[in-house]
């Protein structure tokens, strides 16, 4: 199987933004093509990731508009839907391509337009997702998370100040990242004097609604060479999925997607938990970053927070920085755009692209989730020797 | 009105019900969870709510305990056997709710207003089940 390598990365600015989905995506299209000096008439394969362009935009068919506006038509191209994981999606529809043989050149690109809509109206094209049994309880993503946090805190008897914590942290990562909404810091009090949303978790443990685009460019290693002195490889892929109904899962603190999709990613890249450098992590909610941190193997069941109140997760004194871009919460979290974004960050990290975000790293990993832990995708990157 | 619980071939049993259970099972019976009482596991007040939903809207995790029947169980179309759980989210009839409290079903006409939100009205029904401390 061919070892498959990513050349090019790009992201557009995440925020309110006056373009829609189609130019939002052909913006960071090209942008990735330029980064990486190939021209569209390369890409044979074009993957478009994105949730929701009919429900929030009536705009339906967005990987072919995508095509003929980058000016990659005839290669074959698809969108890619697993809701918040579409990105993620997307990258093991790319992976697969190139891994397969069928593609030497694939184009990911991932988007959203969202912050045209109220934010009831763009949480109800987000809760249905659900099941019928839960969507007629007005149930909400930002309720899911809220219903855990308070379960997690009270059973492994946590402070509430620890999940603040990664909101501040995160937060303050952002502040170096230009394409982040937000670029400004904030404390714990400022978290836990904000506004209730979904008790016990307030504004600032949740993501923003945003827009904006992501792409990423893939390709045989051994055609990397001859585009690229820096690039990164994916080691390790796998996607796995839990139940629909999310109160079905045996254990309300354990996201199986992220448990079995992280078990084939470290598998096929054979690194493990203490061989990661730095970690992109979903953190669309506060609480999902303790959950993924235990279902990764960073910690244990029940411990992510202490790591987190001991600084083990900073970007400059941590033993493993996760989320140096800003995270989902800082960032911003344009459904579409998410996961490949994180794959922009850790891409960038891995070759030494990431500014005053830089950290030391050869391998990295990223895990995006779609719903609340419905679906997952996880990838470990390394830079290539 | 029943609040109806699948039990499969396999033994597992789960709210809502499917047409195979995690392990692939076909489904063998129902047990109506409107007859029993439940613990809240967990719960939450959303206060932003999607189009059509009441705000603010407290919602409880709950879990039933199928050995322990109420006093209507007898009309159950199949007892739970020792230490047999389930468990369901739901609406719950006031905001004044906490973790361990026992409570039971309360149906509702209507838990939403159909056609507010996103999903097709006639695609799902919207009666259902509110948590009542008891």
């Amino acid at each position: 199987m061919e070892r498959v390598a990513i050349i090019g990365a790009s992201m557009t600015q995440f925020g309110q933004r006056e373009e829609w989905v189609v130019d939002l995506l052909t913006e960071a299209a090209l942008d990735c093509l330029e980064d990486a000096a190939v021209d569209a008439s390369a890409v044979e394969h074009l993957y478009v990731s994105n949730m929701a362009s009919g429900e929030f935009e009536g705009q339906s068919g967005v990987m072919n508009a995508v095509a003929h506006d980058i000016g990659a038509v005839p290669a074959y191209t698809q969108r890619v839907d697993q809701t918040s994981s579409s990105g993620g999606a997307g990258m093991y529809a790319a992976w697969q391509s190139v891994a397969s043989g069928a593609s030497e050149m694939t184009l990911l690109v991932g988007g959203e337009k969202m912050t045209h809509k109220t934010t009831g109206e763009a949480t109800d094209v987000i809760a249905s997702l659900t099941h019928p049994a839960e969507y007629k309880t007005g149930v909400t993503l930002p309720s899911f998370a809220g219903l855990t946090a308070r379960h997690y805190l009270e059973r492994f008897d946590a402070p509430r100040e620890s999940l603040a914590k990664v909101a501040v942290k995160n937060h303050e990562n952002g502040v170096d990242n230009p394409h982040a909404q937000f670029q400004k810091e904030i404390d714990v009090e400022t978290v836990l004097e904000s506004p209730i949303v979904a008790d016990p978790l307030r504004l600032y443990d949740f993501c923003p609604i945003t827009d904006g685009s992501a792409a990423l460019l893939f390709c045989p290693e051994s055609v990397a060479k001859e585009y690229a002195d820096e690039y990164v490889v994916v080691a390790g892929i796998d996607g796995a999925t839990d139940t629909h109904v999310v109160h079905e899962r045996e254990d309300p603190t354990v996201m199986g997607g992220v448990v079995e999709s992280g078990e084939g990613a470290y598998e096929m890249s054979g690194y493990g938990p203490d061989d990661v450098d730095v970690a992109e992590l979903h953190d669309m909610f506060t609480i999902l970053e303790f959950l993924q941190m235990e279902g990764l193997g960073f910690a244990e069941q029940g411990e992510a927070w202490k790591l987190v109140e001991e600084g083990y997760t900073e970007r400059d004194t941590g033993e493993l920085p996760i989320n140096t871009s800003g995270g989902l919460k800082s960032k911003g979290h344009p459904l579409g755009a998410s996961g490949v974004a994180q794959g922009v960050e850790i891409y960038e990290q891995l070759v030494g692209e990431a500014g005053p975000r830089q950290v030391d790293a050869d391998v990295g990993l990223a895990c995006n989730v779609g719903g609340f832990g419905n679906c997952v995708i996880t990838t470990i990157m390394e830079a290539a020797r | 009105m029943t609040m109806e619980a699948y039990r499969y071939e396999d033994g597992s049993i789960s709210y809502p019900g499917h047409p195979r259970s995690l392990d692939g099972s076909e489904p063998v019976d129902t047990i109506d969870l409107s007859e029993y009482t439940a613990e809240v596991i967990t719960w939450t007040t959303s206060t932003a709510t999607p189009p059509g939903v009441r705000q603010p809207n407290t919602l409880v995790i709950v879990e039933f305990d199928l050995s322990e029947a109420s006093e209507d169980a007898s009309r159950s179309q199949i007892e739970g056997e020792d230490g047999e759980t389930v468990r369901a989210i739901g609406q719950a009839t006031t905001d004044d709710v906490e973790t361990g409290d026992t409570v039971r079903p309360v149906h509702v006409d209507e838990l939403r207003e159909p056609g507010a939100g996103i999903r097709e009205p006639d695609s799902q029904e919207w009666d259902g089940y509110r948590f009542e401390p008891v």
